[in-house]
């Protein structure tokens, strides 16, 4: 590889916060126009890292920073920050809903004068320069609040690429993204540091991580585990650099299968999902799968009762049921594990023992008028145990607990009601390596106890290796079902995304 | 960092533990304070006028604060209150003949009975219209105001049977019989919040709507019962109110209104909702009463006993706001 000018170089870097070490004599390095991945679980301190080079904290003293080979420094600030052209997009984007597109991509010009006039004809055509540099389409008259999640991620690059960017941290920036809007966002990384602009990938999904990146930094527990080049790299041994155990996907053994709990004949809701029909027996693992917007989340919320079908029947035990809501639902036997753990999963701002004692109150309530305290933290406390949940206090609120954890605690509210049928929705989003596979220890363990589940998962991996028999969805209706044991995980990859 | 230290090591006590702590010590200083300013703040004389005037304060304040913690807020309390004040006071006078004690209990039934209604009125609204709780009260508050002014001509009430002045005025062991009432009222509305399936479920329909009805709960039903407990506390409110001044006119105890909203917060009431606990605000409540007696004592105008109130609240949030989650 030839020698390439080195952008920014950072050495012995440490930062405490109280007593907590947050990262210790980490070093990290970066070229010029070179795409690198900063990888490590969550809370390994890649936040505080990135912080630290863009001047939101001052590492701890004997660090050394130096750029492009010289201008020694012990610290940077944000003003030096912004005069180095390192820039953060966070994976919220801290864009502006209510402006246009141009306005949020000149937004440094309001910040550096105050007080000038806004011309928005100038503001437009300054904004489409950048645009067209990035050989994107992107209307500058358009309220970024009416773009899609995709095209906002697209603003907030144009916007640090008009502040002449040349170092650009990514945080997450696929997490919320279809594989055809990452494909196109990728690109545009590749035009970015073929500009010369050095970018700094964070994702949770490493096959992308693989795919992009020149080199990968691993960070494990605020230390370094190493710079690589990312040749010659695999997910698996990525996988156990990043959580310092060897991880082994091992794909699940069919068990026996007992009778039929769920069966869904014809079911539609007009505008969401067409003609549904599946069956679903005691100890099954069914997958469903297909991109955002297909129709997985609508149907889960059918079943569960959050909303009406329009016509067809569900079938419990052999009987139609009616819900009139996801109380009928919880009544009848079903959990539905949501996708949006952070607004829907859980109430975050309260406490671990209120959310896991949410759906059982009334059962909990003995007698009927009288719900006691301790006996919301004595199931609490068994379910600690029971599914390994790491928490220190159980009165702290939930959005203390890291996103594995978090989902632990879901799963455990809805265990609680004892359900036949669990539906989970994504249950992974958001959650570390090592974390999501102790989830699926206690999905498999679940199944094999004779819960029937139901997995929405849009990662071929998750499917191949957790599922007995999976559908794939495509505009509301299935377009593929299948038994997982007949296919590989490449083949259900390219089915989902065909 | 080391003030830091300290804020994160309180931090762990929890925010309840917090709350009930910070208020105690609010109520000891100001105690303190009036006993060391005035000789005479410590005589029986000085407590019980405190203990007549807290009850009205002290039961509006419950029926704002149920709202409150369900994310909403009810600013029709006041009126809402008088209006089962005059409800009661029409019926005993046109169509009862005196009963004695029996009218009293009557009475009472009345009021909570109109408040309920009241309230749930208003809950159904907010529940199932998905109006905001601010609108629907302001509008049941000024709909309520021009309902009771166009019945009592903007005059009053008056002349109530005498058991309603023995209700309302006098001691029962040395202690006012509407310091009874208030505190029955307040175990009753501690043991719904947190010993009951719906004070739990208000709690969490408040911090996380979508989350709650995702978990089974049903949001429309709390919405009701929250706004028809709130009524049923302005009822019993307002029957008080109608015993003690022996006479009930529809703006009576108006100025309360906003005091209410400051003793939720004082108490630790999240403007948001989700949080907030019964025994901080009915000590915060004493500790507002003291300062507000306390002052009197010392010759000071209500006015200024007003603008104490307001410094003191502004006070409790800077000295709260480290402790407060950013998010």
């Amino acid at each position: 590889m030839n020698e390439k000018n080195i952008a920014i170089s950072a050495k012995s870097i440490t930062k405490h916060f109280g007593d907590f070490t947050a990262l210790y004599n980490v070093d990290f390095e970066l070229r010029t126009g070179e795409i690198h991945c900063l990888a490590g679980e969550n809370g390994c301190g890649k936040s505080t890292l990135i912080k630290i080079i863009n001047g939101v904290y001052q590492p701890d003293p004997g660090a050394k920073f130096s750029f492009e080979g010289k201008l020694e420094k012990k610290q940077i600030l944000p003003s030096d920050a912004k005069r180095l052209g390192i820039h953060v997009i966070w994976q919220d984007l801290a864009l502006f809903p209510d402006l246009t597109v141009a306005e949020n991509i000149i937004f440094d010009h309001y910040v550096a004068k105050p007080f000038k006039l806004i011309n928005n004809k100038k503001a437009c055509s300054d904004a489409q320069i950048v645009i067209n540099q990035l050989g994107i389409f992107l209307d500058p008259r358009s309220r970024v609040g009416d773009l899609s999640i995709a095209k906002r991620q697209l603003v907030a690059i144009c916007r640090v690429i008009h502040a002449k960017a040349r170092i650009v941290f990514m945080d997450e920036p696929t997490a919320s993204l279809t594989k055809k809007e990452t494909e196109n966002l990728l690109a545009i990384v590749r035009t970015l540091s073929s500009q010369g602009i050095s970018v700094v990938f964070v994702s949770h999904r490493l096959g992308e991580v693989l795919d992009i990146c020149e080199r990968v930094t691993i960070l494990r527990d605020g230390k370094s585990v190493g710079t690589f080049p990312t040749q010659g790299m695999t997910q698996k041994k990525l996988t156990s650099l990043m959580t310092g155990l060897d991880i082994e996907l091992t794909k699940r053994n069919n068990s026996n299968f007992g009778p039929t709990v769920l069966e869904l004949k014809n079911l539609s809701r007009i505008g969401e999902f067409e003609g549904i029909s599946f069956s679903l027996r005691k100890g099954e693992i069914l997958g469903l799968t297909g991109l955002l917007g297909s129709g997985r989340t609508e149907i889960a919320h059918a079943i569960f009762g959050m909303t009406k079908a329009t016509s067809g029947e569900i079938k419990i035990d052999g009987e139609a049921v009616n819900f009139k809501s996801n109380v009928d639902a919880i009544a009848k036997g079903i959990a539905y594990v949501s996708e949006d753990r952070l607004r829907l999963g859980l109430d975050q701002m309260q406490s671990i023992n209120m959310n896991s004692a949410v759906t059982v109150i009334g059962k909990l309530s003995k007698p009927a008028f009288f719900l006691h305290p301790a006996a919301i933290r004595a199931l609490c406390t068994d379910w600690i145990k029971l599914l390994k949940i790491k928490v220190s206090n159980p009165a702290l609120p939930v959005s203390s607990l890291s996103g594995g954890n978090q989902q632990r605690v879901v799963l455990a509210k809805w265990l609680a009601t004892k359900p036949k049928i669990i539906i989970l929705d994504s249950p992974t989003v958001g959650v570390d390596v090592g974390a999501k596979v102790g989830i699926f220890d206690i999905v498999r363990k679940l199944s094999d106890e004779g819960m029937a589940i139901i997995l929405i998962s849009d990662e071929a991996s998750e499917i191949y290796h957790n599922t007995d028999s999976f559908l794939v969805l495509k505009s509301g209706r299935i377009s593929f079902s299948m038994k997982t044991s007949e296919v590989n995980e490449e083949k259900i990859e390219g089915i989902i995304n065909a | 960092m080391f003030h830091l230290s300290i804020v994160e090591r309180i931090k762990k006590k929890g925010t309840d533990a917090l709350e009930l702590y910070s208020i105690i010590i609010f109520l000891i200083v100001s105690i303190l304070f009036f006993s060391l300013i005035s000789s005479d703040f410590f005589s029986l004389r000085v407590f019980q006028s405190m203990a007549f005037q807290l009850p009205e304060l002290g039961l509006l304040t419950l029926a704002m604060l149920i709202p409150i913690i369900s994310g909403g807020l009810n600013l029709s309390i006041t009126f809402s209150a008088n209006i089962c004040g005059l409800s009661t006071a029409f019926l005993i006078k046109s169509y009862l003949p005196d009963f004695g004690v029996l009218t009293v209990f009557l009475a009472f039934t009345v009021g909570i009975v109109v408040g309920i209604f009241v309230g749930a009125l208003i809950g159904l609204i907010i529940a199932y219209v998905g109006a905001h709780p601010i609108l629907v009260t302001l509008g049941a508050m000024i709909f309520l105001r021009g309902l009771g002014e166009t019945i009592t001509h903007g005059g009053d009430i008056s002349g109530m049977p005498e058991v309603f002045n023995t209700i309302g005025n006098s001691l029962m062991l040395g202690i006012p019989i509407p310091l009874y009432i208030f505190l029955a009222a307040s175990v009753v509305t501690f043991y719904i919040m947190q010993y009951t399936k719906i004070g739990f479920s208000i709690y969490m329909v408040g911090s996380n709507p979508d989350a709650a009805s995702y978990s089974g709960i049903n949001t429309k039903h709390i919405l009701v019962f929250v706004y028809s407990l709130s009524g049923a506390l302005a009822g019993l409110a307002g029957v008080l109110m109608l015993s003690r001044f022996n006479s009930v006119r529809i703006g009576h105890g108006y100025s309360y209104l906003l005091i209410t909203i400051l003793a939720c917060f004082l108490a630790g009431a999240n403007p948001f909702g989700g949080f907030g606990r019964i025994i901080p605000l009915v000590i915060g409540l004493i500790s507002l009463q003291v300062i507000a007696s306390g002052m009197n004592l010392m010759g000071a105008s209500q006015y200024l006993v007003t603008a104490m109130w307001g410094g003191f609240l502004i006070i409790v949030m800077m000295l709260r706001s480290p402790f407060l989650k950013k998010n």
